[in-house]
């Protein structure tokens, strides 16, 4: 006999669920047999799993609806396709999430800023412009001529398409940008200033969870700025100024990273 | 195009099974699928060529699901299951039950999500224990852990004798 491994409850998981080898599957076999409690549970476990499979299994006999459709989806996708394949991708991984106005939560919106969720976006973009926002003499990487480089580095880093918005008529000139570095991964930052010297920022990362998020609020310290993801893409407008200026502002950005398509 | 679609179409029944039983709700768990169908059909060109289409597939629809759910949870108070006295939500086994068809996904819903995911995609739809953890972004650890939590707290809630599905309802409040 091979040296003798002790039953782990993994093993009786695996038994259940038919993903043991023969051998490990016998050995198990004659400790339930010795085990007679053991065997009831575990014979439990197994009625339930069929009992599950039983339970859900029409739903997978159901025929597909259109909607789901795979056929459709293409097909609807080729025909509103008068933009190019590229910016095709960009635009379904910016489209903006439906509904006017933001959803406000003041404060409130403080919770779990571990996660790498919307919170955790808001708080990176107050940080990167407490940084960079105040910064006189390299606030940014690459000027407002380079904005097709900046756009290529930030989108080969980041692993999707960036769109710079235009602020002007909100007043706000684009300054240019760079990547950061966040806890969750690599970011765009671009930057505007108004005529006054005043600047905001937006923060630009893909989010691995809170992939579509509406709006929110928020503060830290003397930075506001109003926080919302999109089809797997987070955005954080950021600033100085109060938040009933910043938000129209943030609702043009999210208007027309919407409208990139 | 045509390679992307028969890669996808025979992933969609089980997707719209693991959307329903997790979310509990056909329509909005349709939606989930499409959203996901249409995710990965403009994103296609960014998957991993030699990744596993129903493992993506089902990554995707997963993290649409928790957000939905997280955003359902965000309109009530939300306190976890496992925060709950053990003792308020069911009665150790007494009796040997059969279970009940109907019953049975109505119990499953009352599972913590994380532990739920688990055990749907490991005892419905055949995912193997090292694929759940790629699928949900978690430790192999993780996913048997939660697996045994789901079995033992489904076992307790399918086990309590003598009371109908109708009666539990109270439990989602604390879910």
């Amino acid at each position: 006999m091979t040296a003798h491994h002790p039953i782990t409850e993994d093993d009786l998981h695996g038994f259940v669920d038919h993903l043991l080898d023969s051998a490990r599957r016998s050995e198990v076999q004659t400790y339930l047999v010795a085990h007679p409690e053991i065997a009831a549970r575990i014979a439990s476990y197994s009625r339930q799993r069929d009992a599950l499979r039983a339970a859900a299994a029409p739903i997978a006999e159901e025929p597909i609806p259109p909607q789901l459709n795979v056929r459709h989806l293409l097909e609807g996708r080729r025909r509103s396709q008068a933009w190019s394949w590229r910016s095709m991708a960009a635009s379904v991984l910016m489209l903006a999430v439906g509904g006017a106005g933001g959803w406000l939560v003041r404060g409130a919106a403080v919770e779990r800023p571990e996660t790498g969720g919307i919170v955790a976006l808001a708080q990176e973009a107050a940080y990167n412009f407490d940084v960079y926002g105040v910064d006189r003499s390299h606030p940014v990487e690459f000027g407002p001529t380079d904005k097709a480089q900046l756009v290529s580095w930030i989108a080969s880093r980041i692993g999707r398409t960036v769109s710079v918005p235009d602020l002007t008529a909100s007043g706000y000139a684009f300054m240019g940008g760079r990547l950061v570095a966040t806890p969750h991964g690599a970011a765009g930052l671009l930057m505007y200033s108004n005529g006054q010297g005043q600047r905001l920022a937006m923060l630009v990362r893909p989010m691995a969870i809170d992939r579509n998020t509406r709006m929110s609020e928020h503060s830290y310290g003397n930075t506001r700025g109003f926080t919302w993801a999109s089809n797997g893409t987070g955005f954080s407008v950021v600033g100085p100024e109060p938040a009933d200026f910043l938000h129209p502002i943030a609702d043009e950005v999210r208007r027309q990273e919407g409208n990139t398509m | 195009m045509t390679d992307m679609a028969s890669l996808i179409e025979p992933v969609i029944p089980s997707l719209r099974r693991y959307a329903r039983t997790f979310v509990r709700d056909a329509a909005a768990a349709d939606d989930l699928v499409q959203d996901t169908l249409e995710r990965a059909i403009s994103r296609w060109h960014l998957r991993r060529s030699d990744g596993d289409t129903r493992a993506w597939l089902f990554t995707m629809l997963h993290n649409l699901a928790v957000n939905h759910l997280r955003r359902s949870a965000r309109r009530g108070r939300e306190l976890p299951l496992d925060d709950a006295d053990e003792s308020d939500v069911a009665v150790p086994p007494t009796q040997e039950d059969a279970l009940r068809r109907d019953d049975v996904l109505a119990a499953v819903g009352l599972l913590p999500d994380d532990q739920r995911g688990v055990l749907l995609l490991v005892s419905i739809e055949d995912v193997s224990y090292a694929e759940a953890a790629r699928i949900l972004d978690i430790p192999v650890g993780t996913v048997m852990s939660r697996l045994a939590r789901a079995r033992a707290r489904l076992l307790r809630l399918l086990e309590e004798p003598g009371k109908p599905a109708s009666d539990r309802h109270h439990l989602r409040s604390v879910q």
